[in-house]
């Protein structure tokens, strides 16, 4: 693993809506290893490896964006009031450190007098601003925080970072595309897309341009494997890759999941099956494009989602590698 | 065509059929034969001129037509219509308002329960929809299933006015005022692109109208025009107004639908600084727009919504000032001219 290129992908700031920093850092490391690149309308950024016309094409997709607190004004006293761009769990933003697009940055507090059950209208930003004036010329009503990027290795195998979601996938999306070799059979068409956590609206978009046979997301899961998980989830860190069978947005396309299954076991990559009771990733808008396309999801499994301390394995990151490097060598019906 | 002959138009999601009459007339007439004009199966309706200039944008300016209403279920064995909403209307603004049933308008009142007939418990509780019934005059099912068949529409009866220093009180301001600034648009606009001006249906009920009129013109820039919530009376604090009536044209940073795109969001507030158009930010993110599916249709597209200010949205009467209409339509026309220079 490049561990370079990955803190690169997890540190860049890119908050859903405003990705542009992730892909000029994806652009790059793409290199020439792709026969064309493009940037779309939305801000996708779309790499294409040819195939040698005999085969399909499969677009694989992975989000650059994360949740987001967006301004939309201050009080008197210059803490910034906010809203949430994606699902941003208010209770944890509490107390975090958080970086904007313009590189001012803040702290999250909540009102006082707030209920238990926080949302984001009970949160602020402090600045260190004094005034009303002050804050809003340093951080104008529409610029976006996110939790401050910083990676956290801890022990030999695993990371933490606020961004992990999605940008561990992104990684990993550019580790199988840089190693296509030329003359494969199927297409490639790499998707790093936009505002996935607002509802799959980048991949929506390019789904349809992209046009592809197969859709493959590469995102990241929940696991039941933390002290009093609720929920009965079957995922867990170290296990390998989840090959999902469903969540709330989409029922994998059955072959497709057979075919993954199928991939780990002949080249004995770990592998864990995945059911998510909520959710959803790019593969759900892929799958409902133009007249329907199959459809499914290699997921790495992520500790603390929609935290500052999304936490992963990089033996499942080699995994989900690994798999979807196999995936697409096959011959697809 | 003025806009209380516009808000005067009935048209529930699903319904459009009035309006889109009218500005299929007035669209023809301002174009006179130097463009089409269209419809498609759902109902939306298409005005557009070709480019003038080669290499421009194709620009999609819209505004839905359709309002919030209600829709009737049946009526019950006395003769009380029991119907639904469609669109977001909260049950308890609309209590004893007067209403119009069906195309022959037949006037209702929505009933409830006087206050000293009620428990202490119905006191301390908001009426919901299976607790109001609209009282048409008559004491059949059979009588008021004539007049008023199952699936007739119903609109609250406001009617128009001038008020105070220069605001308009109606219903339907959203959106005729974004129809009644795209009519604007389309005959003074010298936006040298293509330019697909489009009214569209059933904005309230999810969009659906946008939906299939961003898939057919497919454009490369699109500008949605909305009345939107105000919010900005009495002891609301500064930081939970959305917009202020008289600050102008709204500009969205975003909604529940669509992340606005940075650059036209950029592009709009310059120009309305440098031309001293009035203009603010909209302070809040709540709902959806046409926004939502235009921006990600076809391979995505750069969107924007701009909007005015309106008191009491979704409610039988409406707010809105004169002056930020004027503000939208002057930013819209100096946007698309700004869009027109690149």
């Amino acid at each position: 693993m490049n561990m370079e290129l990955l803190t690169q992908v997890l540190t860049a700031y890119g908050a859903t809506g405003r990705e542009g920093n992730v892909r000029a850092v994806i652009e790059r490391a793409l290199g020439a290893h792709a026969d064309s690149v493009r940037t779309d309308a939305m801000g996708n950024l779309i790499a294409v490896k040819k195939g040698d016309g005999t085969g399909k094409r499969i677009m694989l997709s992975s989000h650059m964006d994360h949740i987001a607190l967006v301004v939309i004004d201050a009080d008197e006293h210059g803490f910034l009031r906010v809203c949430a761009a994606g699902g941003v769990p208010a209770g944890k933003m509490v107390a975090q450190h958080v970086a904007f697009g313009n590189g001012e940055m803040g702290v999250v507090g909540a009102d006082g007098d707030a209920p238990a059950e926080l949302t984001p209208a009970h949160l602020y930003i402090d600045i260190g601003a004094d005034s009303r004036e002050e804050a809003l010329a340093r951080v104008p009503v529409g610029e976006f925080a996110v939790a401050a990027p910083r990676v956290a290795r801890m022990g030999e195998h695993r990371l933490a970072s606020p961004a992990m979601d999605d940008r561990i996938a992104c990684y990993a999306l550019l580790e199988v595309f840089c190693a296509l070799e030329d003359g494969m059979k199927n297409e490639v068409v790499a998707v790093f897309s936009v505002q996935e956590e607002v509802g799959l609206r980048g991949a929506t978009a390019a789904a349809y341009s992209v046009e592809p046979d197969v859709g493959v997301a590469l995102d990241v899961t929940a696991t039941g494997d933390v002290p009093g998980a609720k929920g009965h989830l079957p995922m867990k860190l170290g296990a390998g890759a989840a090959v999902k069978i469903l969540d709330r947005d989409m029922i994998a396309t059955p072959w497709v999941v057979d075919a993954m299954l199928d991939a780990a076991q002949q080249a004995g990559i770990p592998a864990q099956r995945e059911v998510l009771p909520f959710g959803g990733t790019d593969a759900a808008a892929i799958q409902r494009s133009r007249g329907g396309v199959p459809s499914g999801t290699i997921s790495i499994p992520c500790r603390y989602v929609h935290s500052a301390a999304e936490t992963v394995d990089l033996r499942d990151v080699q995994a989900a590698i690994d798999l979807t490097r196999a995936f697409v060598e096959r011959e697809m019906p | 065509m003025l806009l209380s002959e516009l808000t005067a138009l009935r048209g529930v999601s699903g319904c459009e059929d009035e309006v889109r009459a009218a500005l299929r007339k007035e669209a023809e007439r301002i174009l006179g034969g130097r463009g089409r004009v269209f419809t498609d199966t759902i109902g939306n309706l298409y005005a557009c001129r070709d480019a003038r200039e080669p290499g421009k944008k194709r620009a999609m300016v819209c505004a839905h037509m359709d309002e919030v209403g209600f829709i009737i279920r049946f009526a019950t064995e006395d003769g009380l219509l029991r119907f639904d909403c469609v669109g977001g209307v909260d049950p308890r603004v609309i209590a004893s308002r007067r209403v119009l049933v069906g195309e022959n308008r037949v006037p209702g009142v929505i009933g409830f329960k006087a206050v000293h007939l009620m428990s202490d418990e119905e006191m301390k509780k908001a009426p919901d929809y299976s607790a109001l019934s609209i009282d048409i005059g008559v004491s059949t099912k059979e009588e008021a299933e004539r007049l008023c068949p199952p699936g007739s529409y119903a609109t609250f009866d406001t009617a128009f006015m001038e008020m105070g220093d220069g605001f308009v009180m109606s219903k339907a301001l959203d959106d005729r005022v974004g129809c009644f600034v795209l009519l604007r648009v389309l005959s003074e606009s010298d936006y040298p692109g293509e330019l697909c001006c489009v009214f569209t249906v059933q904005e309230e009920v999810g969009s659906r109208g946008a939906r299939v009129a961003a898939r057919r013109i497919q454009p490369d820039i699109a500008l949605i025009l909305e009345g939107t919530t105000a919010n900005d009376m009495g002891d609301v604090p500064v930081e939970k107004q959305v917009a202020r009536c008289g600050g102008g044209a709204v500009i969205s940073l975003m909604d529940r639908s669509a992340i606005m795109d940075a650059q036209l969001r950029a592009l709009a507030k310059q120009t309305a600084a440098r031309r001293g158009i009035p203009a603010q930010d909209k302070r809040a993110v709540a709902g959806g727009t046409d926004a939502g599916p235009i921006h990600t249709s076809c391979g995505g597209v750069p969107s924007l919504v701009m909007a005015v200010p309106c008191r009491y949205i979704h409610f039988p009467a409406s707010l809105c000032r004169l002056s930020d209409i004027d503000a939208l339509g002057a930013l819209t026309l100096a946007l698309l001219e700004e869009v027109g220079k690149q």
